[in-house]
């Protein structure tokens, strides 16, 4: 065979194995390291119908499945009429949720779907270090989702972990929790997207604590998913299972809640921008025709990485994590397994760091004007 | 005599499994099982003929005699179709 699968995939599918599809940017919770700053919903939000749209394309396009998030996919109020629309047109879902919408009836519902995988989120295996991150209350709540699903016989749902320098050593608990309810252990990367900017200088693993976390990965094989999240870890060694690139543009994408298809989930800004679904053409001239996307698959240079005998193992990490540390993208992962990432974070000097270009984060109480008059008497809404 | 079927998986009849889909792509093909959730690649557009066909030949060896395989290639195939069979992604023909 002339060339690898991985040198293959690099250049691109006819369409996406695997899309993410953020359906509103509403959310009940404010996670400080939200990978989308969600909050409120966006007026724009694509309708029942462009989202049917949407399907169909998909369907045309044999997308097998849809990662479905958002915010909290579930408050939209045509969440599970949009979940049965996709199964009825044969693509799967697999939704994440914080567990908020998931009664004892919707599990026994979501039970006999086929074709439907349901993924809770939780950042600490105890209320402690989950409620810091999630908020109040959402260790309970998810707990209870998860109590709901397994009580309804769903077996091999996923319970979902952002690994953080604070639940790091609680693995094995993760895990044990995961197993007690027949569910399946997740564990994806931290990265400095949306809110994740203000937080990962603190939240994101240490360097020892990257190491420990690939060798239990290792010890744990294909039993535990990393959406393969964790290959900039590869250059310790043995390449961790699952594909080990950045599917950005080649493999993967996200559609956000105004139909806005960017790169990959974690690179919200205008700069991975390919387009939108409401174009003509759609979604699928979106993924075949950008030429972001185009660029994306043209072969990579490795640019500082080229003299690394790793760079094979690792293909420089992640474009977003990177991009939003305000690192060169030809260049090492904030967090190489050999430093080089740290170093240059040390030696950034005081550039300003790329924003995501969407914040829906629900905000503070707004100030008042000063003086009545100081605000405009007139509100004009444009047709 | 129902023991003398050979167990050699050439001589079966082979479909694809009724939760499994098929997609074309430039390298060969994506096969999906939407039960399990699996995904495997085809690496060649060879294969994936193989397997589009075999519903249509009454033993997976001639599905593969008629997508073009040449005979010394057989065992290349017939191990790449074993390890589709164990993942449940193609099914015997005579499996309800």
């Amino acid at each position: 065979m002339s060339a690898t699968l991985v040198e293959q995939l690099e250049t691109g599918l006819d369409a996406p194995i695997c899309l993410t599809w953020e359906l509103t940017y509403a959310c009940n919770l404010a996670c400080v390291h939200c990978l989308s700053s969600s909050g409120r919903r966006d007026p724009r939000e694509l309708t029942t119908e462009e989202c049917q749209g949407v399907i169909d394309e998909l369907e045309r396009m044999q997308v097998f499945y849809v990662n479905i998030g958002g915010g909290e996919p579930t408050v939209r109020r045509d969440f599970w009429e949009l979940v049965e629309y996709a199964v009825a047109h044969r693509v799967g879902v697999k939704f994440s949720t914080n567990g908020s919408r998931i009664s004892a009836e919707r599990a026994q519902w979501l039970a006999g779907c086929d074709y439907v995988d349901v993924q809770v989120s939780l950042d600490g295996a105890t209320s402690e270090v989950n409620d810091a991150v999630r908020g109040p209350g959402s260790y309970s709540t998810a707990i209870t989702a998860m109590e709901n699903l397994a009580g309804a016989g769903f077996a091999g749902f996923k319970l979902s972990v952002v690994v953080t320098r604070e639940n790091v050593s609680q693995l094995d608990e993760f895990k044990r929790l995961a197993d007690g309810f027949g569910a399946q252990l997740r564990l994806t990367r931290l990265r400095p997207s949306g809110r994740g900017a203000d937080v990962w200088g603190e939240l994101h693993p240490t360097a020892a604590q990257q190491r420990e976390l690939y060798e239990w990965l290792l010890a744990h094989g294909e039993n535990v998913l990393t959406g393969d999240s964790f290959f900039h870890l590869g250059g310790y060694g043995a390449a961790l299972p699952g594909l080990n690139l950045c599917g950005a543009g080649r493999v993967v994408c996200l559609i956000d809640p105004i139909g806005d298809v960017y790169a990959c989930p974690f690179v919200i800004h205008d700069e991975f921008r390919a387009g939108n679904v409401r174009e003509p053409g759609g979604f699928a001239r979106v993924w075949r025709e950008s030429a972001l996307f185009g660029d994306l698959r043209r072969p990579q240079h490795a640019g500082a990485c080229a003299s690394c005998g790793l760079f094979d193992k690792c293909r420089g990490g992640c474009m977003a994590a990177k991009f939003f540390t305000g690192l060169p993208l030809d260049g090492p992962d904030p967090e190489c397994v050999l430093g080089h990432g740290e170093r240059l974070l040390a030696a950034r000097g005081d550039d300003p760091i790329p924003r995501p270009s969407v914040d829906m984060s629900k905000r503070r109480p707004r100030r008042r004007p000063a003086r009545a008059c100081d605000e405009n008497p007139l509100t004009v809404i444009p047709a | 005599m129902a023991c003398a079927a050979s167990t050699d998986l050439l001589d079966r009849g082979w479909r694809v499994a009724p939760q499994v889909a098929l997609r074309p792509e430039p390298f060969g093909a994506l096969v999906y099982h939407f039960g399990t959730r699996r995904l495997t690649f085809l690496r060649s557009r060879l294969l994936l003929d193989v397997v589009r066909g075999l519903d249509e030949h009454a033993t997976a060896r001639e599905a593969c005699d008629a997508a073009g395989v040449q005979a010394s290639e057989r065992p290349r195939y017939s191990r790449a179709l074993t390890t589709l069979a164990g993942a449940g992604m193609i099914v015997p023909q005579d499996a309800s």
